[in-house]
């Protein structure tokens, strides 16, 4: 430290005076955050800004998982018994956008918030009050959105897709509010990016290089890129159905000379980015703990970061694989098949690399190690059904039915919402302070890990036999199997309720963590004290 | 203003600036995808406008299946069908048929019929001389149409194309266009 050049030596003066001005306004140098409602509300503190995202993510899990007990509860018998189609429409619609950008979307930022700072060794997030913003903004985004439910005429019912002319045409009025909560989700979604990015880019501790960060920075910050790059686009798409319904412009209306096909493509350009987007922090998740519990250095890491980036960049060249059946010429279906079966060649690096760094390590079944080995065999199956989507002779028969669910909820639930649990549950003793109940964690992982197999893996049937999705009864014939998935959906539900009690329980006390509960983890926020004191890394660490 | 403040100014000024050109790139792909339609031919998308006879020669030794398809936007209270559903044509013939609408609603309304061509690789060799999609049909309540057609196909068209399928959907734009259709010069075609 003392042998630094000069110039370090002022960076790292520089940002410790920043940072004391940060909170000098509201409640100068006290290390101790104020009481009250307004330490939330005017906080800049990268740790409460994270914890806020975290909360309200795991609301809207609540809220969306809701839905999907009344979609499940619809289809546990043929016909239509519970609710009217109109109504399970909605219920569809506002699922996927609820769990898309209030649940997974802000967790992985509120768990960038909190760790990002902490793994680079920076004191806070490096635009604190723009951070602020992002949170703030979010809570009012679904507040309009889940008002329209019950508006005259109900929300948004044309799918989270929200293809034209379904969207400009047969939507209700609630349309320009679902329009104008995406946009504000989006600008939030921006401003968490660029936060990450200048973080990242600008306060890595003396010794922090590139390749030596962990790779959930590094997902991270291609993430944010991504974000960067898509959701503007998305921005773009949502204005465009916004004016053709309600202005009269022709975007996406044939008697106008627009093109609804075209809608698809703008769609799916920000789409399948999109879905790295909830991805690629997972695969940073489960790289830190895998590791951990194995008690070996991850395998494989550079590889593991050209993986990432190369995903991220295929991720462009793909979106229309979403789109094969229509009416492409030859020439692109072939493009964007091999082009998407490309994307299997980095991701099974990643796979194998954490096979690998399993691979003779001394393992131990903790809670986070549990849902990360769930997430890559279970994350692998979601991955294997992409793969069977790709190719675009077998798509015309998947397309539209619940093969497509099931493939997207493998890789989103088992995939995303499992490795969010595993960092819950990996980073919960340096955010609290406390030691959580093991015995009520296995619980929640085995009652989880079941129920969501019970629950996902028979729609794979259901769609391969041809039931189609988003339709509120079915054939005669689907029956007994929409029973065992709805009975596997209730106790999915129902599961997560052991998660809350957990946290809560966590959260109110415990046994005293140390400040490196797991004895092979590591990383620069384990150096810290348990919990997180309020202000760390203001004097930032050495990296050798 | 310090070092780090100053970096971070600039990093945020290329991020919003990245952000506001894929925005708009959001937007230029409206334009852009229409380029790449036309060029490469691949949405089945004809002409919008008509096309001049210039063929000398016919090929008698292939024949092209050209099947006719309509369709009538949902809630719109009209008839409309090809007068023959199948025609079987030489390429470099020019070709002569109709379609036959007719208004079931009271009141007059205006029409738009946007074409299709199917497989999609084939539009670019479809040429119409004179179709009666090439403007808006204003049809009196109660009243029949007669919407011709006449249109060749291009000897250039692909070995592998025996079949070009030409489908019509009908668009109600009454309420669009009302001001000037029904008070200015009536759009030309539509004799009933």
């Amino acid at each position: 430290m003392t042998t630094a050049n000069p110039q370090t030596n002022e960076t790292v003066e520089t940002i410790h005076e920043e940072t004391v001005e940060t909170n000098h306004d509201d409640h100068g140098h006290h290390e101790q955050p104020p009481k009250g409602i307004m330490r939330w509300i005017l906080t800049t503190n990268h740790k409460d800004i994270g914890t806020l995202y975290l909360w309200f993510s795991l609301t809207m899990f609540f809220i969306g998982g809701a839905m999907a007990m009344v979609i499940r509860a619809e289809l546990f018998e043929p016909g239509l018994q519970l609710v009217e189609p109109h109504f399970f429409n909605q219920m569809t619609t506002v699922h996927g956008l609820i769990m898309v950008f209030g649940a997974v979307m802000p967790a992985f930022t509120g768990l960038a918030n909190w760790l990002v700072p902490m793994m680079i060794g920076a004191p806070d997030m490096a635009l604190p009050r723009m951070n602020n913003w992002s949170f703030w903004i979010l809570p009012f985004a679904f507040l309009i959105l889940l008002s329209s439910l019950f508006m005259e005429g109900g929300g948004p019912d044309f799918g989270w897709t929200f293809y034209a002319p379904l969207s400009t045409k047969y939507s209700g009025d609630s349309t320009a509010l679902f329009v104008f909560a995406i946009h504000i989700m989006g600008i939030s979604s921006i401003m968490g990016a660029i936060n990450v990015i200048v973080t990242i880019f600008n306060l890595r501790a003396p010794g922090m290089t590139w390749m030596k960060m962990p790779l959930f920075v590094w997902t991270w910050l291609v993430t944010a890129f991504l974000l960067i790059a898509v959701m503007p686009v998305l921005a773009g798409a949502v204005t465009m159905v916004l004016t053709d319904k309600f202005f009269g412009t022709s975007f996406f209306d044939a008697a106008g000379g627009g093109d609804p096909v075209m809608f698809q493509h703008i769609f799916w350009f920000f789409g399948h980015p999109e879905v790295y987007i909830m991805i690629l922090p997972a695969f940073g998740i489960v790289s830190a703990i895998i590791p951990a519990f194995s008690r070996k250095k991850l395998f494989g890491y550079s590889s593991m970061v050209y993986a990432v980036a190369s995903i991220a960049i295929l991720s462009f060249v793909v979106w229309a694989h979403h789109m094969f059946t229509t009416g492409m010429p030859k020439v692109a279906l072939l493009f964007f098949m091999y082009c998407t079966m490309l994307i299997a060649v980095p991701t099974g690096v990643k796979v194998f690399n954490w096979v690998a760094t399993m691979w003779k390590g001394s393992l131990s079944f903790e809670p986070p190690m549990l849902f990360a080995v769930a997430f890559v065999v279970l994350f692998t199956i979601g991955g294997f059904s992409g793969l069977m989507l790709a190719m675009t002779p077998a798509d015309f028969q998947y397309h539209d039915t619940y093969f497509v669910v099931a493939h997207f909820h493998y890789v989103l639930v088992t995939g995303a919402i499992f490795s969010i649990m595993a960092a819950a549950y990996y980073w919960l003793p340096k955010w609290t302070g406390h030691m959580y109940s093991m015995t009520l964690a296995k619980w929640h992982f085995w009652c989880s890990v079941i129920s969501v197999n019970v629950l996902f893996f028979p729609m794979h049937f259901l769609g391969l036999a041809g039931m189609p999705r988003r339709i509120p009864d079915y054939n005669i014939q689907f029956a007994n199997v929409n029973e065992i998935v709805s009975i596997g959906g209730f106790a999915f539900g129902l599961s997560q309720l052991l998660f809350l009690a957990l946290v809560i329980k966590c959260c109110r006390g415990g046994e005293k963590a140390p400040a490196k509960p797991w004895d092979g983890a590591e990383g620069l926020e384990w150096e810290i004290p348990s919990p997180a004191p309020y202000h760390s890394f203001t004097t930032p660490p050495e990296v050798k | 203003m310090t070092a780090s403040t100053q970096s971070n100014k600039k990093l945020i000024t290329y991020l919003v600036l990245g952000c506001l050109g894929m925005f708009g790139f959001g937007f230029a792909l409206v334009p852009l995808y229409d380029i790449m339609c036309d060029t490469l031919g691949i949405n089945g998308k004809t002409a919008t406008t008509a096309q001049a006879y210039d063929q000398q020669v016919i090929n008698k030794s292939r024949t092209i299946r050209i099947e006719f398809m309509a369709h009538i936007q949902p809630g719109m209270k009209w008839d409309f069908g090809p007068t023959t559903n199948v025609l079987e044509v030489h390429p470099g013939e020019l070709v002569k048929t109709a379609f036959v609408a007719k208004n079931n609603a009271s009141k007059r309304m205006i029409a738009q019929a946007i074409p299709s061509i199917s497989p999609g690789l084939g539009a670019k060799y479809f040429h119409k001389t004179e179709c009666f999609c090439f403007q808006q049909q204003p049809v009196d309540g109660q009243s029949p149409a007669d919407f011709p057609l006449v249109f060749f196909v291009d000897p250039q068209l692909p070995k592998d194309i025996h079949t070009l399928t030409l489908s019509y959907t009908l668009y109600d734009i009454t309420e669009k266009t009302l001001g000037e259709a029904l008070t200015g010069p009536q759009a030309q075609g539509v004799t009933p």
